[in-house]
C-alpha cells in the first residue's frame, strides 16, 4: 500500500441500485477518465460520456463523469467521480476495467477518509463525525452526524483554541516581553475571567450527553423475575417500532440486545435473565450476574417485577406488567400498567421512554461529544479553571499550554509557533 | 557537485599531496574555525578546552570579540543561553561580566523561570576579556587572514585556502562568518556590499557555498543610529540605575569589577512619527530594495510607525556604548532611512533636540544557510567535516550565535576525538530547543531565542543552568580545573541541602517560626513545604537548616526547584513520551515519499527538515498524529527488516 497509488471504489450502496458511484482519488485519477471516456471533462462540471472497455472497445455504459482536480477536492487529491447504472454488472465490469489499469487498486476500507484526513481536508473530529454519517440509521443520528462532519464540533474548538492562544499571546507578551517597548501589560483579572469564561463554555458541552449514544443507543434494560412479562414487552415494542436489526441472542441464559428506533431516537433494548435471589444451577448464576452488570451500565431500567425489589438505582422506572395475568399485582398510583398483548398502556411508556431520552442522547441539534473527545475536552477544562486561583503568569502560561494541548490532540493538530503568529499579529514589540 | 576551480579560479590540487588529505595523514590543525565573532570564539575555545588542536581564523586579530551591535548581553531567553553557555565553562558570560557597567535582572517581578539576566557592556573591555581568555588557552592558535575557500576532498572538507594563497589544513571547519555572507547594506538610497560597516563581506566563500548546492536564504537586520552622549540632554531623561544586588552572569565571577553607569530612557513624539511616515518612500524597506524578511519581534522604527499606526509615542532605551567612549546606543530606533532623515527624527525625540549623530543607522540584507541543511551537532549533513554556527545559520544575536558556536565546537571536537556528542533534548536546555527549532523548522525571519519557544521553560531556569547541564560538559572534558572545582563544591552543598530538606515536620512546627500555614493536620518534607510562596529556606533555618555558609545562588535555586515541583512532575509524563520518541531513529535515507498516507506538502517538510528521530517528525509543522502513525508503522517495517535480513 502507498500513497502513491491511486484507489477506486464504490462509494455508493450496494448494487442493484438507481446509480452507483464510483470514486477514483490519486495521481492516476485523469488517466484512468481519460482511458474509460476518452477525455477529462471541465473541472466540476457533471457531463455525459461513453465509458468504454480499452482492450475490447467494448461499451460498458453510458455515465455522468465529474473531475476534481486535487488539493481541493474532498479526498485532497485528483478525485474523479463516476456516476453509472447502478446494476451490479455494470458496476462490476467497471471495477475489473480500473483494477486491470496500471498504478490503480481497490480501496481500503476507510481510505478515502483517511487521505481527506492526511491532506488536511479534515480534521480528527471531522473523519469521526463522517464515520457516524456512514453509519447514521436513525434520524437522530444522521442529524448529528452531519453537524459533526460539517465541522461543527471542529469550528467550536477552532473558536476556543483561538481564545486561548490570544490569552496566550497576552501572558507571553508579559512574560518575555514586558521589560521592552509596547507591550501593555496584561490585565491578571482580564485572563483570569477570560479562562474561567472558556472553562464554563467547555463544562456546558461536557455536561450533554455524548455522542456515543447515538450510535450505540439508550441502553434500556428489562428487569424482573422470570416469566415477569420482559419478552412480551419486548416483542410488543418490536412489533409496534422499527427494530433497527434483528435481536442478537446469545446463550438462552444470557442477555439479548435489540436496537429498536423509537421516533427516530435510536435504543437498545436489552432483555437479562430473570433475576431470581436464590439462583440455583451454576449456568443460571452466571446469567443472574450478567443481569446485574446489565443493570450497572444501563441508562434505564425498566422493573416489571415486584414493586420496590428491583436494582436500587435512581434510573429505575417501575412498570405494573401483565395486567391481563390472573397474577397481575398493580403498583402505586402514576406507575404505567401495561397489556402489552392488548396493547394497553404502550403509549405512555412510549412517551415515557422518548421523554427520558433527551437528557440521555444529543439533541442532534447542537454539538456533542464523544468519550475520546470528551477526555480531552475535559483536560482543557480543568486546566482553564485553575487559572482563577492562580497569580503566577509563568503557571499560568503553562495552563494555558496544557489546555491548548489538549485542544491540538482532540483535533489532531499542534504548534507553538500558532502561538507566536497570534502574540507577533496582536502587538507591536521589540525594539 | 564539484570543488575544483572554485571562485577564486585557483587549482585546490595540490602538487605535494597529489591525493588529497587522507584522515591519517599529518595536518595542520585538527580544526579551523572562520570567524571571531561570538559563535566563532566559542566554538574554537571549546574544541581546544576538549584538548583539540584548534585555529581561529579572522581578517584581522583585532576584531576577533567584537560586538558588532548592540552594546547589552543577555535578556529573556538570551540569558538562559549565556548561562547555558557558561555552565560549559563558556567564554561569554565571563566576558560579559568583565566589561559589564550596568546590570539589570529582567522580569524580576515573575518568577525565576522567566528572570532574564542583561547586562550593558563595555565594547573595549569586552574585547579585551575575550581575547585574554582566548591567549591564555591551550591548543588554540589565532591566524589572520581572509578566507579565500574551503578545500575539499570529495565530500569531505580539508581544510582552506586563504587569500594570501596560503593553505591550511584541518579534519574539520566551523563557519562563523555571520554577516559577511553576500551582506549589503542599506542606507536610504545608498547600498553598500560588506558585513558590518567598514569591513569587506566574504563574497568568494559566500559564492563557493553557493555552488555547492547549500540551501541559501536572505534575510534583513537593522542597527540603530549611534548618538554622540554629550548632546544628550541627561538631565531631562527618566534614569535607568544597574541593579544593586551583587548578581553576575557567570558564578565564576566573584564580582563587579567595572564601575556602573545608567541608562536613560527617551520617546518618540507625533513630530518624530511625522517626519518617518513622510519619508518611508526614502526607505529601503518600502521602496522594494530590501525585501528579505526581518525579524518580527525587532522591527525597524519605520516598520514599528506604519504597522502601529495606532501608536504615537514608542519607548527608545539610551545605553551608553562604554565607559570611554561617547557613543550612545538608541535602542529601538532600528532604521534604514536616509542619514539626514535619521537626524531630523532623533532630534524630535525626549532630551535629544541637539543630538548629533556620529554613525548614522543601517539595515543590512545578508545570506543565510537553510539550518534544516544541518544536523543537531551543526554539521553541513552531506558533507563531512563542514559545521556552520551563528547568524550564518539565518539567527540574530550574540548569544544565539555563541550558543550555536558551543554546540558546534563539542559537536566537531566529539567527531575529531571518535566520541559520541551529547544528546541535549528540549527538555534539558534552550540551547537544544534553538538547535531543534533551527534544523526542524528552517526560519523565516531572523531566530531570536523567547522563553516562550521553550515549551518546558519551568525546568530551564537561568539560575539551574549549571545544575542542568555541568554534568554534561563534565562527560565531554570541557570544564577547566577551576571550573570542575568549583562545580564539585556546588554539587556537595546541593546535596547536604537537599538532604536537610527531606525531614518531614508538621504544619505546627512550620507555624511555630512564625510562619502562616493553615493548622490542618498536615506532615510533610521541608522540600514540600518550599512550595508555598510565603515560604522560604531562610524562613525554616530554625528548624535546624544548616545553610548559613551556602552559595545563596544554590538556595535560591533549591527553593524555585520546590516552588514548582508539582508542575514539573506533571511534566514527566509528557516528557517521557518525549523522550522514547526520540529513541525511534527515522535515518537519513527514509523514503518519505514512499509512505502511505502523507500529503505532498508533508513529504516536501519532511525531506527538507530529515528529522531524525520520530519525536523531531512530530515538531515538523503541519505533521498530524495520523501522518506520524504512518512514519511510525513504516519505520517499524523497515528495522523489522534489516532484523530479518
Amino acid at each position: 500500500m502507498s500513497a502513491a497509488d491511486t484507489i477506486f471504489a464504490l462509494s455508493s450502496g450496494q448494487p442493484p441500485a438507481a446509480i452507483g458511484i464510483i470514486r477514483i482519488s490519486g495521481p492516476k485519477a485523469s488517466d484512468a477518465l481519460h482511458v474509460l471516456s476518452g477525455s477529462v471533462p471541465e473541472e466540476r462540471r457533471a457531463r455525459l460520456a461513453k465509458l468504454t472497455d480499452p482492450a475490447s472497445g467494448e461499451l460498458l455504459d453510458t455515465a455522468l463523469v465529474l473531475w476534481f482536480p486535487g488539493p481541493n477536492s474532498a479526498s485532497g487529491e485528483d478525485l474523479a467521480e463516476i456516476h453509472c447504472h447502478g446494476g451490479r454488472a455494470v458496476v462490476r465490469a467497471l471495477e475489473i476495467t480500473l483494477e486491470k489499469m496500471d498504478g490503480l487498486r481497490q480501496a481500503e476500507p476507510g481510505e478515502f477518509t483517511r487521505r481527506a484526513f492526511t491532506h488536511g481536508r479534515m480534521d480528527l473530529a471531522e473523519a469521526e463525525g463522517l464515520s457516524d454519517l456512514l453509519f447514521a440509521e436513525t434520524e437522530l443520528q444522521r442529524r448529528s452526524a452531519i453537524q459533526a462532519a460539517g465541522g461543527a464540533l471542529s469550528r467550536k474548538v477552532d473558536d476556543w483554541q483561538n481564545a486561548i492562544l490570544r490569552l496566550s499571546a497576552m501572558v507571553e507578551a508579559e512574560l518575555d516581553f514586558s521589560d521592552e517597548d509596547d507591550v501593555t501589560a496584561a490585565q491578571l483579572s482580564v485572563v483570569q475571567s477570560a479562562a474561567t469564561d472558556l472553562a464554563t463554555e467547555m463544562a456546558a458541552m461536557l455536561n450533554r450527553p455524548r455522542a456515543e449514544k447515538l450510535r450505540e443507543g439508550v441502553r434500556v434494560v428489562l428487569g424482573g423475575p422470570p416469566n415477569s412479562g420482559k419478552s412480551t414487552l419486548l416483542n410488543a415494542l418490536v412489533e409496534r417500532e422499527a427494530a433497527i436489526v434483528s435481536a442478537i441472542a446469545g446463550t438462552t441464559r444470557d442477555v439479548i440486545e435489540v436496537p429498536i428506533a423509537i421516533k427516530g431516537i435510536p435504543f437498545l433494548f436489552i432483555d437479562t435473565a430473570g433475576v431470581r435471589n436464590e439462583g440455583t444451577e451454576e449456568i443460571e448464576r452466571i446469567g443472574i450476574d450478567r443481569a446485574r452488570q446489565q443493570f450497572d451500565i444501563a441508562d434505564l431500567i425498566l422493573w416489571l417485577g415486584p414493586e420496590g425489589q428491583g436494582p436500587q438505582k435512581p434510573n429505575l422506572v417501575e412498570l405494573a406488567s401483565r395486567q391481563d395475568h390472573h397474577e397481575f399485582q398493580p403498583k402505586s398510583a402514576g406507575v404505567i400498567s401495561l397489556s402489552p398483548l392488548a396493547g394497553k398502556g404502550m403509549d405512555a411508556l412510549v412517551t415515557l421512554l422518548v421523554d427520558r431520552a433527551k437528557d440521555i442522547v444529543p439533541s442532534g441539534d447542537e454539538i456533542s461529544v464523544n468519550k475520546r473527545q470528551a477526555d480531552h475536552l475535559a483536560e482543557a477544562q480543568r486546566n482553564l479553571d485553575d487559572i482563577s486561583q492562580l497569580q503566577d503568569y509563568l503557571i499560568i502560561a503553562e495552563q494555558l499550554r496544557l489546555a491548548r494541548a489538549a485542544l491540538d490532540a482532540l483535533t489532531g493538530r499542534a504548534s507553538t509557533e500558532d502561538m507566536l503568529d497570534s502574540l507577533f499579529g496582536k502587538f507591536c514589540i521589540g525594539k | 557537485m564539484t570543488w575544483l576551480g572554485g571562485s577564486t579560479g585557483r587549482d585546490h590540487f595540490d602538487l605535494k599531496h597529489p591525493f588529497g588529505y587522507g584522515r591519517s595523514m599529518n595536518r595542520d590543525f585538527d580544526l579551523i574555525v572562520v570567524g571571531g565573532g561570538h559563535a566563532g570564539c566559542e566554538a574554537a575555545a571549546v574544541a581546544a578546552r576538549m584538548g583539540v588542536r584548534t585555529a581561529l581564523v579572522s581578517f584581522t586579530k583585532e576584531s576577533i570579540g567584537a560586538m558588532s551591535c548592540n552594546p547589552a548581553i543577555g535578556g529573556l531567553g538570551k540569558g538562559h543561553l549565556v548561562r547555558e553557555v557558561d555552565a560549559f565553562d563558556g567564554l561569554i558570560g565571563r566576558a560579559a561580566d568583565a566589561a559589564a557597567i550596568h546590570y539589570r535582572m529582567l522580569n524580576l517581578s515573575k518568577g525565576a523561570a522567566v528572570q532574564g539576566p542583561r547586562v550593558q557592556a563595555d565594547r573595549t573591555l569586552y574585547k579585551a576579556e575575550i581575547h585574554r581568555m582566548l591567549d591564555a588557552q591551550d591548543n588554540l592558535s589565532i591566524v589572520e587572514g581572509e578566507v579565500a575557500s574551503l578545500i575539499f576532498d570529495g565530500q569531505t572538507v580539508s581544510g582552506i585556502n586563504l587569500a594570501d594563497e596560503s593553505r591550511i589544513t584541518a579534519s574539520a571547519v566551523i563557519l562563523a562568518t555571520g554577516t559577511f555572507l553576500n551582506g549589503k547594506l542599506f542606507r536610504g538610497e545608498e547600498t553598500i556590499d560588506g558585513g558590518r560597516t567598514g569591513e569587506a563581506s566574504a563574497v568568494s566563500l559566500g559564492q563557493q557555498i553557493r555552488d555547492a548546492n547549500l540551501p541559501i536564504a536572505r534575510l534583513k537586520t537593522g542597527t540603530p543610529p549611534r548618538i554622540d552622549g554629550r548632546t544628550i540632554d541627561w538631565a531631562l531623561l527618566p534614569e535607568q540605575p544597574s541593579d544593586d544586588d551583587g548578581w553576575t552572569m557567570s558564578p565564576l565571577s566573584s564580582r563587579r569589577d567595572v564601575p556602573q553607569i545608567f541608562c536613560a530612557v527617551s520617546r518618540t513624539s507625533a513630530a518624530t512619527h511625522d517626519i518617518i511616515r513622510d519619508n518611508l518612500n526614502r526607505s529601503p524597506l518600502f521602496s522594494g530594495a530590501i525585501d528579505a524578511q526581518g525579524p518580527r519581534y525587532c522591527p525597524s522604527i519605520e516598520d514599528k510607525i506604519h504597522r502601529f499606526a495606532d501608536r504615537d509615542s514608542h519607548q527608545v532605551f539610551l545605553e551608553p556604548e562604554g565607559l570611554d567612549t561617547t557613543l550612545v546606543y538608541p535602542n529601538g530606533i532600528s532604521t534604514s532611512l536616509p542619514a539626514d532623515v535619521q537626524e531630523a527624527f532623533v532630534r524630535t525625540m525626549d532630551g535629544l533636540s541637539r543630538a548629533e549623530i556620529i554613525v548614522p543607522g543601517y539595515a543590512v540584507e545578508y545570506d543565510h544557510i537553510d539550518p534544516r541543511a544541518l544536523d543537531r551537532s551543526l554539521k553541513v549533513r552531506d558533507l563531512e567535516g563542514l559545521y556552520c554556527a551563528g547568524q550564518i545559520n539565518g539567527t540574530t544575536g550574540y548569544e544565539e550565535a555563541a550558543a550555536q558556536g558551543l554546540i558546534a565546537g563539542i559537536g566537531a571536537a566529539c567527531a575529531i576525538q571518535g566520541k559520541a556528542a551529547p544528546e541535549l533534548d528540549r527538555g534539558t536546555s534552550y540551547m537544544a530547543v534553538m538547535i531543534d527549532d533551527l534544523v526542524l523548522q528552517g526560519v523565516t525571519e531572523p531566530y531570536r531565542m523567547l522563553t516562550a519557544r521553550a515549551e518546558y521553560r519551568l525546568r530551564l531556569r537561568a539560575d539551574n543552568a549549571t545544575t542542568r547541564l555541568s554534568p554534561v560538559a563534565q562527560d565531554i572534558d570541557c570544564l577547566s580545573s577551576e571550573r570542575q572545582r568549583w562545580f564539585n563544591d556546588r554539587q556537595i552543598q546541593r546535596t547536604a541541602i537537599m538532604e536537610e530538606l527531606e525531614a518531614v515536620y508538621s504544619c505546627e512546627a512550620v507555624a511555630d517560626q512564625g510562619i502562616e500555614v493553615r493548622r490542618d493536620g498536615t506532615k510533610q518534607s521541608l522540600f514540600e513545604w518550599l512550595r508555598f510562596p510565603n515560604i522560604s529556606i531562610a524562613a525554616l533555618e530554625g528548624l535546624g537548616l544548616s545553610v548559613a555558609d551556602m552559595d545563596p545562588g544554590l538556595l535560591a535555586e533549591v527553593e524555585e526547584d520546590a516552588r514548582y515541583a508539582p508542575y514539573l512532575q506533571r511534566q514527566e509524563a509528557e516528557l517521557k513520551d518525549l523522550r522514547a520518541n526520540e529513541q525511534i531513529r527515522l535515518g537519513d535515507d527514509l523514503d518519505y515519499a514512499s509512505i502511505a498516507g502523507l500529503s505532498n506538502e508533508m513529504v516536501e517538510r519532511l525531506k527538507s527538515a530529515r528529522p531524525e528521530t520520530l519525536a523531531a517528525a512530530s515538531r515538523v509543522r503541519g505533521i498530524t498524529p495520523a501522518a506520524l502513525a504512518a512514519i511510525l508503522v513504516h519505520a517499524r517495517r523497515r528495522e523489522a527488516k534489516t532484523l530479518a535480513a
